[in-house]
């Protein structure tokens, strides 16, 4: 298993998740977890995925994970999981 | 498994309240370099720095990429070249060759710094210390990248004041030699007194001789998040609850040093050193030691109980860090410089903030009077003394102090200096005026202290 958390955080417009997953699906990456809340009219999603199987390297998902979000006028990140698992759990 | 208001406190961190990995700091043995000819102990220590840290920017900038967190600056400390360049170098100008080389390799690896163009003399000067110390103006004048430091006294050995008032002279002479760039080698010059084997920070990082061959050291960051907590817990907040959110911020910040530390490590098949647990500020809003204090309940840094709060700040900074990390050392603490916090400049600005108070907070922070900005008449005897002053703090107390002032040639008080990037910019501060050359030109060394009956 190898997880990366990909974040959405930005004005809710229709269609966020449904472009993600796509491209997503089509990268063979396997959704875990998805969850979001809106704080202040802005629209936050978390997502965890498994890439053991993606079909691009680590780079290439990541940069167009982020021309999405400029087409859809959100920032998406996307960051291997040890980060926050690193700070948030002993 | 992590929730969505983890992953969103961590992402805020990074993107608003500049939480970053400092350093990521590779330090190279140079022991095996050293021959008796220049020329061939120059062309030994370039083929090794590029042998060792030709993937250390690129491996830094990935691990930057993949966990998403910036890591500002990736570097290189070498041995004391005064130990390397011993058996080869017969005058300033050999060592001057060596600077010149290792500038050279730092731009070849397209590293920030390199670190280590350094004499320890705590106790007493070999030959080629004192060619080292006095080849500094010139191989800063000559060089970029090298950063420079001398470690003039120790606890167990006492101060050498030889070396103290030699130092007094050669930072005047560098900020001569520098002088076109507003004095700017002597940003790149610190005088150490129990300097630590590993530190990762400049311009005081050297590999030490008890060190392996090559090591990971990192340092972390982080002024603007504990700012950020500490502004948002509800007014009047007893001691208890203020120190534990620091050392819980704390924690968080020196875990992610932890994680891209082994990951460096991992990837340049080179062992992990330590961390080194700072909050070292940077000239951006809000990433400010000064702002902290501010919140712990200070109008301006400077104004009493500065002591007090700063030394709070900094052990609960190493309370929540030591557990953090596996293995802890360099400098650890929070660092106090003038140019580089925007925080610190205001308060001096306001007149709230005097080199003696600076010298004060050195007694319970990391490090020492840095990055201070004097009237560039100070004299030497002058500058020797505020190194004397210094170094005792640091050999009585058993911690690591240092002085890095810059005597701006030209300018005096009331004058700004612009140093760029994270040097930042300062107001030159005013120095005491009178007189300590009796004081300074003695020679010897003033002796060890006593080692009981503290008081």
């Amino acid at each position: 298993m190898n997880r990366i958390i990909i974040t959405v955080v930005g004005k809710d417009t229709v269609g966020i998740i449904a472009a993600v997953c796509t491209y997503l699906a089509d990268k063979q990456v396997n959704i875990l977890d998805i969850s979001q809340t809106i704080v202040q009219e802005y629209f936050n999603m978390m997502m965890i995925v498994d890439i053991k199987n993606c079909s691009v390297a680590f780079d290439e998902l990541r940069d167009g994970l982020t021309s999405i979000g400029e087409q859809k006028g959100v920032q998406v990140k996307c960051q291997k999981e040890e980060i926050f698992d690193q700070m948030h759990r002993i | 498994m992590i929730n969505i208001s983890e992953v969103l406190e961590t992402n805020k961190m990074i993107e608003q309240e500049n939480l970053d990995v400092r350093t990521i700091t590779m330090g190279i043995s140079l022991l095996d370099c050293a021959t008796d000819s220049v020329q061939q102990t120059c062309q030994n220590i370039y083929q090794k720095i590029l042998r060792l840290a030709s993937n250390l920017v690129r491996t830094g900038e990935e691990i930057s990429k993949e966990y998403g967190i910036p890591i500002v600056n990736k570097r290189i400390s070498i041995t004391p070249a005064a130990i390397v360049g011993a058996s080869c170098c017969k005058t300033p100008q050999d060592f001057v060759q060596i600077a010149k080389t290792l500038d050279k390799a730092a731009h070849e690896v397209g590293v920030n710094f390199i670190g280590g163009y350094s004499a320890t003399v705590q106790k007493g000067m070999t030959k080629a210390d004192e060619l080292l110390i006095r080849s500094i103006p010139q191989a800063m004048k000559e060089t970029e990248l090298i950063c420079s430091s001398v470690n003039v006294g120790s606890t167990k050995t006492g101060i050498n004041m030889d070396a103290v008032r030699l130092m007094g002279d050669i930072i005047r002479q560098t900020a001569e030699a520098t002088k076109e760039q507003d004095s700017l080698g002597c940003a790149k010059l610190v005088v150490l007194c129990n300097a630590p084997d590993d530190n990762p920070f400049m311009a005081g990082a050297f590999h030490g001789v008890s060190e392996a061959d090559a090591i990971i050291n990192v340092g972390v960051s982080g002024p603007g998040v504990v700012k950020y907590v500490l502004e948002h817990l509800p007014e009047g907040t007893n001691f208890e609850v203020l120190c534990e959110t620091i050392k819980k911020t704390a924690f968080k910040i020196t875990r992610v040093g932890q994680l891209v530390a082994q990951e460096a490590s991992r990837r340049l098949g080179i062992p992990f050193g330590i961390i080194d647990l700072s909050l070292a500020p940077t000239p951006a809003i809000g990433d400010s030691v000064a702002d902290i204090l501010q919140c712990i309940g200070l109008e301006r840094a400077g104004a009493p109980g500065t002591t007090a709060a700063l030394a709070l700040l900094n052990d609960q900074v190493k309370k929540g860090g030591v557990m953090a990390s596996s293995y802890v050392g360099g400098l650890s603490g929070a660092f106090i410089p003038v140019s580089e916090d925007q925080g610190m400049i205001d308060a001096v600005l306001a007149g709230a903030l005097t080199i003696e108070k600076l010298e004060a907070m050195t007694c319970v922070c990391s490090v020492g009077l840095d990055m201070i900005a004097i009237p560039g008449d100070t004299p030497a005897t002058t500058i020797a003394g505020i190194i004397a002053d210094e170094a005792a703090i640091g050999m009585v107390n058993q911690k690591t102090t240092a002085v890095r002032v810059i005597p701006v040639i030209g300018k005096t008080v009331g004058d700004t200096v612009e140093f760029g990037g994270l040097l930042g910019y300062a107001p030159i501060m005013p120095v005491n005026k009178f007189s300590c050359d009796v004081f300074v030109n003695r020679g010897g060394r003033i002796p060890a202290p006593i080692h009981s009956f503290k008081n």
